[in-house]
């Protein structure tokens, strides 16, 4: 988080975050003498599961990583002091991270679902090398193996689902996918059901705990990352700007968070990240709330942020066009009193979507925090300066997207409860799938309740021959 | 089942049954020298006998091991009487008790976690995990009730504003729960707290998916709850029997109490049994009607015109059986065809849950999950092979024997916008149209 950037661009000494403290856990414990006498006779099992239940003071540290930065920066940086240094490379980085951002959108939504899938399987692995390295596991047998297969396992389950609904049209046409489709929970479950008995089959007499403690890793990563991944999939497939919108909310708060900190930050926000300030929090909310009410109104006006992302079967590639719907036409609201004195106006334009937005970005910048509370907690348990190193001067990729955790599912709950119900193209698909009496049973109520409700025009008995022939090749027609 | 024969061969301590079993015992952590060793895991204080008295006096003149073989039979014994009792009883105190076992079994396996780690006084974390179990089962709840007791909740105003906004309140809760973990880390403690937390989070995963999925396969007929059960237990008592009388070559290292022997015969057995019990079952309208909730009586009723599952049909037997048996063809269930494929899931792949259950008690060094059935160990103890076999059955309910419910999706259907309706009632129609079941002339019934 960039709130860091002042703990490590400055001296590293005090930073007492990730050096191990003074120990003062060994008063607490009593039984690490313990240790020497076991290793001989006891098995692996006994060596680390010792760690559990020590202080975290007695863990030791992992080697930090070799540094990544690109030569040209370094000798494009080489005369400047240390700190300034770090500065310049995290700025850079930053910049080329938010440019990368917008040429990816421009590339349309099929390349930010890789990106999507990219980051996740990324975040993945980031999480699953702590696991070994905190574990020493990197040589169980098919440990590895079994965690990617997990992975693949959860995301063909989740794809599946997401799949047909969106491309039902699609896949109604190919026989293999309609089998894959119909019988889908089925061959996932198998798939999953396999991993699960390789697992039981590959535990080794030494190192059961080990292996467990992998097991429940692995899982709880996949919970994390893989359930996250495919809500923000969900939520790009509603209208770009719903994707767009949480996440640059919040990126924008841990900016100007970091910023308001930096230049009026004087008291401690939480014991945990010790660099955090109610300065900065509080400021950051407002600038977050305003700068999302900003985004909001510029993206509502342009069709291609707006629309559900559909795929079109004869382009064979997404479209975004449609009929914006009411969330994203003007509308005049009258200002309450005060706000009209001060702005001397009766009524103001807004788009709908835009009061949205203040409840997305309030998330972001009141509990998205949490996540980075989380990911720092996670980072000193286990005595991590970073998740990885793979972006020079920030860290791992699971150190950008903390913050991103909880707003991906914060947003589809929040749409799922309050924009739209349930997606029609799913309740379709499911249609389609009953049985043919079934299916007559619910056209047959479905009518009746259409034209209840003034929706269909009942048809007279004599037309309806020839209305059925008329209207049939234009039904056809328009839904082709 | 099989620990019985491992738990006996434990209490003569003079005469070690087999050499393995002893040095299993010793890596086990059962000796004295081990346990001083490692303070972190001592083995739990051996447990306060449990046997009622009443127990205890009348076989007190038999030896130790017969005893524990009386007193184990006796509990099984009681066991099965009590889950008859429960069937008996109907569909609300059946999901009641499934509610009740997944407390208990998510209490057991926590409490584990809370012994393997020394946290039982971590700060907020008890309050926390059943703050976490109190939310999922909500959600969960929430989903399912809100599917099956529709027009109930559509009637009622509070309730009907809880069904529409669940998903939001049950998030809000579990925030809340997240934002109280992040709040009670403790400086010392970062380490074992990420852990407690994982650990709670695998054992929701665990516990409260599984009883969610078995009373969603017990809304679907109650025999759909039944017979798999009863076939995991079944395996459990044939697989140990053959393995008594015939056991020879061990299965897998993991248990080595197990023979293939007892699997196959178990596998065989099993089969015969589901086949049995389906066509007893298939006969009556309690067990094979979908539990519905009639808003009149406001109580559970069970009764429908069976589907096309539990009727009998004829089946031309193949010419191997056919010179055997004498017959040409035979009366059967649909359902009962079905019953072999749950039978053979629950013989071949549910012992998988029973070893991961003894890899994991290895792991930790534990003999039972509990000791809350005397002779038995815990609740989980119990319920370990069942793990995967609900999930099984729902995920085979869904995929072979019923689509998407109907009822369900009209309630989608009318939530939707008038325009996406109209959409969907077109596409509907154009599709029906096409595979010319409809035509002009049903079209004005």
């Amino acid at each position: 988080m960039m709130l860091e950037l002042r703990h490590r661009g400055g001296c590293p000494g005090p930073g007492g975050a990730v050096a191990p403290p003074p120990r003062e856990g060994e008063a607490a414990g009593g039984d690490h003498e313990t240790e020497s006498t076991s290793d001989k006779e006891t098995d692996i099992d006994d060596r680390y599961g010792d760690l559990d239940s020590r202080a975290d003071s007695d863990i030791p540290d992992i080697p930090p990583s070799s540094d990544r930065t690109p030569e040209i920066l370094k000798k494009a940086l080489s005369g400047l002091s240390s700190r300034w240094k770090n500065w310049w490379i995290r700025g850079i980085l930053t910049l080329t991270m938010i440019s990368l951002f917008f040429l990816i959108i421009y590339m349309g939504s099929f390349m930010l679902m890789l990106l999507v899938l990219g980051i996740q399987v990324k975040c993945f692995h980031e999480i699953i090398t702590i696991g070994y390295r905190v574990y020493r596991s990197y040589d169980l047998p098919w440990f590895r193996t079994l965690s990617w297969y997990f992975l693949l396992c959860v995301n063909y389950f989740f794809y599946g689902e997401t799949v047909a609904d969106y491309f039902a049209t699609f896949v109604q046409r190919e026989e293999q996918l309609q089998f894959l489709i119909r019988y889908h929970r089925f061959i996932s479950f198998a798939l999953y059901l396999a991993g699960f008995c390789m697992f039981v089959l590959s535990l080794v007499k030494k190192h059961y705990r080990l292996q467990f403690y992998m097991f429940a890793w692995t899982h709880v990563t996949l919970l994390i990352t893989v359930t996250q991944s495919h809500l923000v999939i969900q939520n790009l497939f509603e209208g770009m700007i719903w994707f767009l919108v949480p996440i640059s909310s919040v990126i924008c708060n841990d900016i100007t968070a970091y910023l308001f900190g930096f230049f009026f930050g004087r008291t401690p926000l939480i014991k945990l990240s010790p660099k955090k300030t109610w300065e900065g929090f509080i400021g950051g909310f407002f600038s977050t709330v305003i700068f999302g009410f900003i985004a909001a109104y510029v993206l509502s006006k342009y069709q291609y942020f707006v629309c559900p992302v559909e795929y079109r079967s004869d382009v064979n590639s997404f479209v975004t066009e449609c009929e914006p719907s009411e969330l994203f036409q003007l509308r005049s609201y009258s200002l309450p009193p005060f706000l009209k004195a001060v702005l001397r106006q009766e009524t103001v334009s807004l788009y709908p979507f835009q009061i949205h937005s203040v409840a997305l970005s309030t998330f972001a910048s009141l509990i998205g925090p949490f996540g980075g509370f989380f990911a720092s907690g996670f980072k000193r348990a286990f005595k991590i300066k970073d998740f990885a190193n793979t972006i020079p001067g920030h860290g791992g990729i699971m150190d950008r997207f903390d913050c991103q955790y909880l707003m991906a599912t914060f947003v589809h709950v929040y749409i799922t409860s309050f924009i739209r119900g349930p997606n029609p193209s799913r309740v379709l698909q499911q249609l389609l799938v009953l049985q043919p009496e079934q299916q007559l049973n619910i056209y047959k109520a479905l009518k009746t309740h259409l034209i209840e409700k003034g929706l269909l025009q009942p048809t007279l008995k004599p037309e309806v021959f020839s209305e059925g022939l008329c209207w049939t090749p234009q039904h056809h027609h328009r839904h082709r | 089942m099989t620990e019985l024969r491992q738990r006996v061969a434990r209490e003569p301590d003079s005469v070690p049954e087999d050499k393995e079993s002893e040095s299993e015992a010793k890596v086990d952590g059962e000796t004295a020298s081990d346990s001083e060793s490692r303070a972190e895991l001592a083995p739990p204080p051996a447990p306060a006998d449990d046997t009622p008295e009443v127990l205890n006096r009348a076989l007190s003149n038999l030896s130790s091991r017969w005893k524990n073989w009386w007193v184990r039979g006796i509990l099984t014994l009681a066991m099965i009487a009590f889950f008859f009792i429960i069937i008996y009883l109907g569909p609300m105190v059946l999901m009641m008790i499934v509610m009740c076992v997944q407390i208990k079994c998510f209490h057991e396996i926590i409490t584990i976690g809370y012994n393997v780690y020394h946290s039982y006084d971590l700060p907020w974390f008890r309050t926390l995990s059943w703050y976490f179990l109190l939310c999922v089962n909500y959600f969960f709840y929430g989903e399912t009730v809100t599917d099956y007791f529709f027009t109930l909740v559509q009637r009622e105003e509070p309730l009907r504003i809880l069904s529409k906004y669940h998903r939001f309140i049950s998030f809000t809760l579990y925030l809340t729960g997240f934002c109280m973990f992040v709040l009670s880390l403790v400086k010392k403690h970062y380490r074992l707290q990420f852990y407690m937390f994982g650990w709670t989070h695998v054992t929701l995963l665990i516990v409260v998916t599984q009883s969610h999925l078995v009373i969603h396969n017990l809304f679907e007929g109650m025999i759909w709850f039944i017979v798999p059960i009863s076939c995991v237990i079944c395996n459990d008592i044939m697989a140990y029997m053959f393995g008594f009388f015939f056991g020879r070559t061990p299965l897998i290292k993991l248990s080595p109490k197990k023979t293939w022997e007892g699997f196959i015969g178990g596998f065989f057995a099993t089969v015969v049994f589901g086949l049995l019990l389906s066509y007893v079952m298939s006969g009556y309208r309690c067990f094979v009607c979908p539990v519905e909730y009639n808003n009149d009586t406001n109580s559970f009723t069970v009764d429908c015109e069976p589907s096309d599952l539990f009727r009998l049909q004829e089946y031309n037997i193949p010419g191997v059986v056919q010179s055997v048996t004498g017959w040409k063809t035979v009366r059967m269930y649909p359902f009962q065809i079905h019953s072999i494929a749950l039978s053979t899931f629950a013989s071949l792949i549910g012992p998988f849950g029973g070893f991961f259950a003894s890899g994991f008690k290895r792991a930790f060094k534990i003999k039972d999950f509990a000791n809350t059935i005397p002779g038995h160990g815990g609740i989980m103890d119990r319920f370990d092979c069942q793990y995967l076999m609900a999930t099984f059955v729902n995920v085979y309910i869904a995929s072979f024997i019923r689509g998407p419910n109907p009822s369900k999706l009209i309630q989608q259907f009318l939530t939707l916008r008038p325009d996406q309706q109209l959409h969907i009632f077109n596409t509907l129609k154009s599709h029906l149209t096409d595979k010319g079941l409809l035509t002009a002339a049903t079209e004005d019934e």
